[in-house]
């Protein structure tokens, strides 16, 4: 195991990368859509929409697409979801409005929402024509911090409410994991910046990118300058794997290599390993085993130190990952980087087992090669944006920012939302609704 | 084995599947191809006098899906055939010598001119076909002329041109009746009177099968402009059913033998006619959608099910369900039924609470103990069945009948007896009423 690591770009034929990142799941053309939106049963009280984090009244919109009202449908769709075309993308349909599907009861096969939701959305996109107005203009001024899903889910709801909106984003471009994040192949043809163009079409939501709160300008401040604040801050950090040697070449962070896989303008020029192995069990594990296979990796080994069961991702992803030759090694966690001339060369791993609810070494080791290492196992809030006055809003035991169910910090004029917050999933679309939900209460108490 | 052969109005054929007058059997070629499929026999497409007429050269037909584009109506504007009448007596000549054991029925349409019948009747005759057909349904073109339904809406018209017809050949005569009249026992007592041998119908059905609202026109479309049209496929089937029932249990009709017609697609739909008292069935739709082999399942499905029931030949179930064909009047207001979920069957898509809720009786319970869950309220169910029809599983939603007891909507005993309107207390004519 001494030999260098090999970690290299081109290591595919060039055309061959355009169809490994090709759309995975192709969105559905009219006749199809009219095919499925038939099966909608039109529940009442239907269970899809109860599953969905934002209540999309799923069988209206549909209903909408079999009669050719494309329009209506979209707007049932982003009435409660600004980020409907996304969400069709990401949302783990499978766990939420199509595993409550009634026709998975009898037939064992839902009604396709995320695509047909997908079919309404893309289509208004296309026309880039504002969907709703603006409320006469209230003189009050909000700030997002963090655009995101969650800060421009909210500030979307606050700009048609008739308040000003200024975004504060850190990176050069808004969307947060939307456009940084999110597995490539799940969102073709630039679809998250034309969403927030599309978006932003309303008016009265500017934005300042470069701008990092707590770095760039103080949170006492934006609280002082505008009526309310908005927190969508996301999680800025990956965990640590606790392990000696873990920020030597060789070890990688998943989220920022996905980063740059999303921003990369030739994807045959990113290095990739031969033998990559993947830390975690979560959307991002999933995300960066397929997407390093895609990239011309041999062989990626997927290591969670659970059962199926357990794991964060859904059985969909997962198989994705499988039937994209991926080896999922569950039961299996990191024991110890295997080193040579200062960089990780490979990992030892070691069995583990579930005695009486307790997770536990076996101590069956095994030592697997690596020329790339990715840290997969969460991520994690960095309270930078935090000053003195605002610490009291972090929860320190789940490291996330306390809100009560209308999104409202204990902090005044403060909101907040999005995965730095400690309810919710952590979810695109649990993002969006909180986005919302905040605008919502943020009105209320601009008006009282 | 059962025996599917089929008689009506003397004219015999090994199934009583037969082809109806219409584009499938404009030509030897066709009805070559559905006789090599299993067809029983074919109405010959319209024969009218020469010169023949001519079609629209636009689109001829219209439809109406289900989402995924299974046709659920169509409709046409063809008319009758557009060939010469010696080609077509040629080849209706080639085609019964090659196929003897085949019904060959040839539907006509002419002007009311006892010469033109005489002739081209006799023209026929000389073909071996079996049988004459008068077209007095064609709703579309013809009916401008005169023709078609224009007769077939004058019982006075039908009478005289059935007597024409009987007039001028030995061969049975089915007069082919159209649905575009309020009642059809004056047009099929009128076809008696002028001495047919059998009844056929329906034809098809006045209609528009939509309008295109960008051209602003009704479709189909010729040239910016469209024509109402004749309208069949499966959505038509209820309303010849009717209009077969009627013939059958109207004392004055019953017993005229009826060749049905209407949406017939399935074994099941032609079984449903004959137990109706239809000798045999004519199919057009199901077969212009699909093609002609689907009479293989028709075949077998109706030998099978006639088997399981044990049925030797089609004379014993013809007709079986006319004694249960009634007027309202005569319904048992004793028999109280109540809906019932199957728990295990429901898929909880509460279809059958909203339709119930919002548009019926509040019979329906959407929840139990916090929980996604329907129930029937049997004392508020008035047994109307529309949970059963909205239901989308088979047999989740059934009606029971109540056996003893008391009717909890009501309160009452429920009578063992029947009782119908004829008795009830509340018909102020209940004296007046009486049986036919």
């Amino acid at each position: 195991m001494s030999a260098p690591r090999d970690v290299a770009g081109k290591r595919l034929p060039a055309k061959q990368y355009a169809d490994n990142f090709a759309d995975l799941k192709p969105p559905l053309n009219a006749h199809q859509a009219a095919v499925e939106s038939d099966r909608c049963y039109f529940c009442y009280d239907a269970p899809c929409t109860q599953a969905c984090p934002t209540g999309i009244d799923i069988p209206s919109f549909i209903y909408k697409i079999r009669s050719g009202n494309l329009v209506g449908s979209a707007r049932n769709i982003l009435e409660e979801n600004i980020f409907g075309s996304m969400c069709a993308r990401v949302c783990p349909v499978e766990d939420l409005c199509e595993g409550a599907c009634v026709r998975n009861t009898a037939e064992d096969k839902p009604v396709a929402i995320g695509l047909l939701q997908r079919h309404a959305t893309d289509a208004l996109l296309a026309s880039v024509k504002p969907l709703f107005a603006r409320a006469p203009t209230s003189g009050k001024r909000v700030a997002i911090v963090g655009g995101g899903p969650a800060g421009l889910s909210c500030a979307h709801r606050l700009a048609m409410l008739g308040h000003d909106v200024i975004v504060f984003e850190a990176r050069a471009k808004l969307g947060g994991l939307n456009e940084h994040g999110i597995a490539a192949y799940k969102v073709k043809d630039n679809i998250a910046q034309r969403e927030i163009d599309w978006l932003l079409s309303i008016g009265g939501i500017s934005a300042r990118t470069g701008q990092r709160v707590g770095v760039d300008i103080a949170l006492a401040q934006l609280r002082h300058d505008f009526d309310a604040v908005f927190l969508g801050i996301g999680l800025g950090a990956v965990n640590a794997l606790g392990l000696d040697g873990e920020n030597v070449p060789g070890v990688f962070d998943a989220v920022r290599y996905i980063e740059d896989l999303r921003q990369a303008s030739d994807l045959s020029s990113l290095p990739v390993g031969r033998r990559v192995v993947v830390i975690g069990g979560g959307m991002t594990a999933i995300d960066i085993a397929v997407q390093a296979r895609k990239l011309g990796a041999e062989e990626v080994t997927l290591l969670y130190r659970r059962g199926s069961g357990q794991m964060g991702a859904s059985e969909y992803e997962r198989e994705l990952a499988q039937s994209h030759g991926v080896n999922v090694r569950f039961w299996s966690q990191p024991r110890r980087l295997v080193l040579s001339n200062g960089e990780a060369v490979g990992i030892e791993i070691e069995r583990t087992e579930l005695i009486a609810g307790k997770l536990v070494a076996t101590g069956a080791t095994q030592v697997l090669a690596a020329d790339m290492v990715f840290k997969a196992i969460g991520q994690t809030l960095v309270p930078d944006a935090l000053d003195k006055d605002a610490l009291g809003i972090l929860d320190a035991s789940a490291g996330k920012l306390r809100v009560d169910e209308n999104r409202r910090t204990s902090l005044a004029g403060v909101w907040a939302g999005g995965d730095c917050v400690a309810i919710g999933k952590d979810l695109t679309v649990s993002a969006v609704q909180d986005g919302k939900l905040a605008a919502i209460d943020i009105d209320r108490f601009l008006r009282a | 084995m059962v025996d599917l052969t089929c008689s009506i109005a003397g004219i015999r054929s090994p199934n009583p599947f037969w082809l109806a007058s219409a584009p499938p059997t404009d030509k030897e070629y066709n009805v070559v191809r559905a006789f090599k499929a299993g067809w029983g026999g074919v109405v010959w497409k319209t024969l009218g006098d020469d010169p023949p007429i001519v079609n629209v050269n636009g689109p001829r037909y219209g439809a109406w899906w289900s989402g995924d584009r299974r046709v659920m109506g169509f409709n046409n504007i063809e008319l009758i055939s557009d060939r010469a009448f010696d080609t077509n007596i040629e080849e209706i000549a080639r085609v019964k010598a090659d196929w003897p054991d085949r019904a060959i029925v040839v539907s006509v349409m002419f002007p009311l001119d006892e010469q033109v019948w005489r002739k081209r009747l006799a023209q026929i005759e000389a073909t071996g076909a079996d049988g004459i057909e008068i077209n007095l349904g064609c709703p579309h073109g013809m009916s401008e002329r005169g023709m078609g339904s224009a007769m077939g809406q004058q019982p006075d018209l039908i009478e005289k041109v059935t007597r024409m017809a009987k007039a001028a050949t030995k061969l049975p005569v089915i007069v082919k009746l159209t649905p575009n009249v309020t009642n059809i026992l004056p047009a099929a007592l009128a076809a008696k009177r002028g001495g047919a041998d059998a009844v056929s119908l329906i034809n098809t059905i006045n209609s528009i099968m939509s309008v295109n609202l960008d051209a602003m026109a009704p479709e189909p479309t010729i040239d910016g402009k469209g024509s109402h049209g004749g309208y069949c496929g499966e959505a038509v089937r209820p309303i010849a059913l009717h209009m077969v029932g009627e013939i059958g249990r109207f004392a004055d009709t019953r017993g005229l033998p009826v060749s049905a017609i209407g949406g017939i697609t399935r074994w099941r739909d032609a079984a449903e006619f004959m137990a109706l008292g239809a000798q045999n069935v004519q199919v057009c739709t199901a077969a212009m959608v699909y093609g002609f082999k689907i009479v293989e399942d028709m075949i077998e499905g109706l030998a099978q099910w006639m088997e399981s029931k044990g049925y030797a030949r089609l004379d014993d179930f013809v007709g079986r369900a006319l004694p249960k064909l009634v007027d309202w009047k005569f319904l048992n207001l004793n028999y109280v039924t109540k809906a019932h979920i199957d728990q295990d069957l429901c898929i909880k898509c509460g279809r059958c609470y909203i339709a119930c809720e919002d548009t019926s009786h509040q019979a329906i319970t959407a929840s139990k103990n916090g929980d996604r869950h329907f129930e029937v309220q049997d004392d508020e169910c008035v047994g109307c069945n529309l949970c059963v029809e909205v239901c989308p599983i088979e047999n989740c939603l059934t009606m029971a009948p109540m056996q003893g007891g008391n009717d909890p909507r009501t309160g009452r005993a429920i009578e063992q007896g029947h009782a119908d309107w004829t008795t009830h207390p509340n018909n102020v004519m209940a004296g007046a009423t009486t049986c036919d």
